[in-house]
């Protein structure tokens, strides 16, 4: 039984069909990796699957229990977890204040504040900030920090390297190995393919709402995935 | 040493303001929800009150204990069961709503209690004062009223600062479909912001019946300053709100001293003043 499934998946905003039929599968315990360019599909597949849009419930099963049509704050606790596009932090709440919001859930697991701030060091000393005070890097370490709060059988990352400085793109994804050794299930949804095909297991790519190629990142050729992701 | 004594009234008289204004304050800040009915909710706990007093002889501050957790409760199913259908994109559904409750409340307890004056007796504490000098005198229930609002406030801040339901109701003022994703049930979180607004607001109530007359018609005016409170204190800011209701009641209490026609009209002078000079008010916090 895969941790996710999603069969013949659709979605729509209004009129417009945004995705049509995805097929994506993760196994617990997994790194998948999802590519596509700007308008592919991939945010529209993160919403469904956390519930932000619906779907009908057979299309998506979690842990094999159908999910699709749950409201968002169900499948949270079920144990999903998302780190926006744009991190979308609480501007209201400070540093810690977001990361204990992110663990309003209860679910019982590793994470806690002192192991989020054991893995993002610089927040340690900002705790009490505005989250809105803090540099990007900082921000989406926040928006990390608090999707594992809610100690996610599934952490669903939406473009965490959108905006920020390559330097800090790589201190970002320096903390995904001790995020996998707890046994989490990761779902990067990335533009940049080349830092989502050196941390994945297997990897998607995703072309106007259709899945246009599934692989290893080993062997799939750069021709192939040049291919799949601008088409023709 | 006269105008002291009329400037100190009319800041104990912005105390009541500052209650009837902190619920409606919260219910906006966690929702962006305009509650037109505020008004008519105060005047139905005060009625809610005189039927407490009456059936049992209780002392009208006593009735607290039973009208407070009964507009808690109505202030929840009320959210759950009516205001959270209205929301989402438009701000009109919910203003639409809450003005057709405002007048299905004020002709309901016109049909329950007829049109005549109320008012709560409270016995000896309706007079009681505390002379400060030849021409000051503070009046308990006054005094009582005004150290209800700071009690009120600084426990609403202590609930939205300190607490996990707090940093909720925080939260999902600043983005409710985010707040989601982390398992935060906003419908119920709506519904208890609500209860807790209806909870002040039933506070404000009782003070205001045992301090004046009442009648089914006097919700629409209580509404009103509460929103002058609320817009002069700076949206978001809760202290900025008590600032707001000693603002109104003091120019209140001046216009009154120098007319006692021009009462109301030097209090909606003074908020228009604030407006002129601050739009955003006193003490700004909201963002939008």
């Amino acid at each position: 039984m895969s941790l996710l499934e999603t069969s013949g998946l659709t979605a729509f905003y209004g009129d417009f069909q945004a995705l049509y039929g995805i097929d994506l599968r993760i196994e617990e315990g997994e790194t998948v990796a999802v590519i596509g360019a700007n308008g592919a599909g991939k945010s529209t597949l993160l919403r469904t699957v956390t519930g932000l849009l619906r779907a009908p419930a057979e299309r998506i099963r979690f842990a094999g229990a159908p999910i699709g049509s749950l409201a968002p704050s169900r499948i949270a606790r079920l144990g999903i977890a998302l780190v926006p596009e744009g991190r979308r932090l609480f501007p209201s709440l400070s540093v810690e204040e977001n990361l204990q919001l992110g663990g309003q859930c209860g679910r019982p697991g590793p994470w806690t504040l002192e192991r989020v701030y054991r893995l993002f060091p610089p927040l340690a000393g900002r705790r009490r900030r505005p989250s809105t005070a803090l540099s990007g890097g900082e921000q989406q370490m926040v928006a990390i920090g608090r999707a594992l709060m809610a100690n996610p059988r599934l952490l669903l990352c939406d473009e965490i390297s959108l905006g920020l400085a390559p330097i800090v793109i790589r201190d970002i994804y320096a903390a995904l190995p001790g995020i996998r050794a707890e046994g989490t299930t990761v779902l990067i949804v990335e533009q940049d393919t080349n830092r989502a095909l050196a941390v994945a297991d297997r990897v998607y790519c995703l072309q106007e709402g259709r899945v246009t190629l599934e692989g290893i990142p080993a062997e799939l050729s750069r021709e192939r995935i040049r291919l799949a992701y601008f088409g023709v | 040493m006269a105008w002291a004594n009329i400037v100190l009234q009319g800041a104990l008289l912005g105390g009541l303001y500052a209650l009837f204004a902190a619920g409606l304050s919260l219910m906006f800040g966690v929702m962006r929800l305009v509650n037109i009915a505020h008004g008519d909710l105060i005047v139905l706990s005060a009625y809610c009150a005189l039927m407490v007093v009456q059936a049992t002889g209780l002392h009208p501050l006593l009735s607290l204990a039973v009208v407070v957790p009964l507009m808690f409760g109505l202030g929840y199913a009320l959210q759950r069961g009516l205001l959270n259908f209205t929301l989402g994109g438009d701000i009109l559904p919910p203003l639409l709503v809450t003005f057709g409750l405002s007048v299905i409340i004020q002709n309901a307890l016109l049909e329950g209690f007829s049109a005549d004056s109320r008012r709560l007796q409270a016995g000896a504490l309706e007079t009681a004062s505390l002379t400060l000098g030849d021409q000051i005198a503070i009046g308990w229930l006054p005094a009582i009223v005004f150290l209800a609002a700071i009690a009120v406030i600084a426990l609403l801040e202590l609930l939205l600062y300190r607490t996990p339901l707090g940093r909720a109701f925080r939260a999902t003022s600043d983005d409710a479909d985010t707040a989601q994703l982390y398992g935060v049930e906003i419908r119920h979180v709506f519904a208890l912001a609500t209860a807790v607004a209806l909870a002040v607001v039933s506070v404000a109530g009782v003070l205001l019946a045992i301090r004046t007359n009442f009648d089914p018609s006097i919700g629409p005016a209580r509404l009103l300053y509460a929103f002058e409170a609320v817009i002069i204190g700076g949206l978001g800011s809760l202290w900025g709100t008590l600032a707001g209701g000693v603002v109104l009641g003091v120019a209140q209490s001046v216009g009154a001293a120098i007319d006692p026609g021009w009462e109301i009209l030097a209090g909606h002078i003074a908020f228009l003043l604030v407006l002129v000079v601050r739009p955003r008010g006193l003490f700004p916090k909201l963002a939008d």
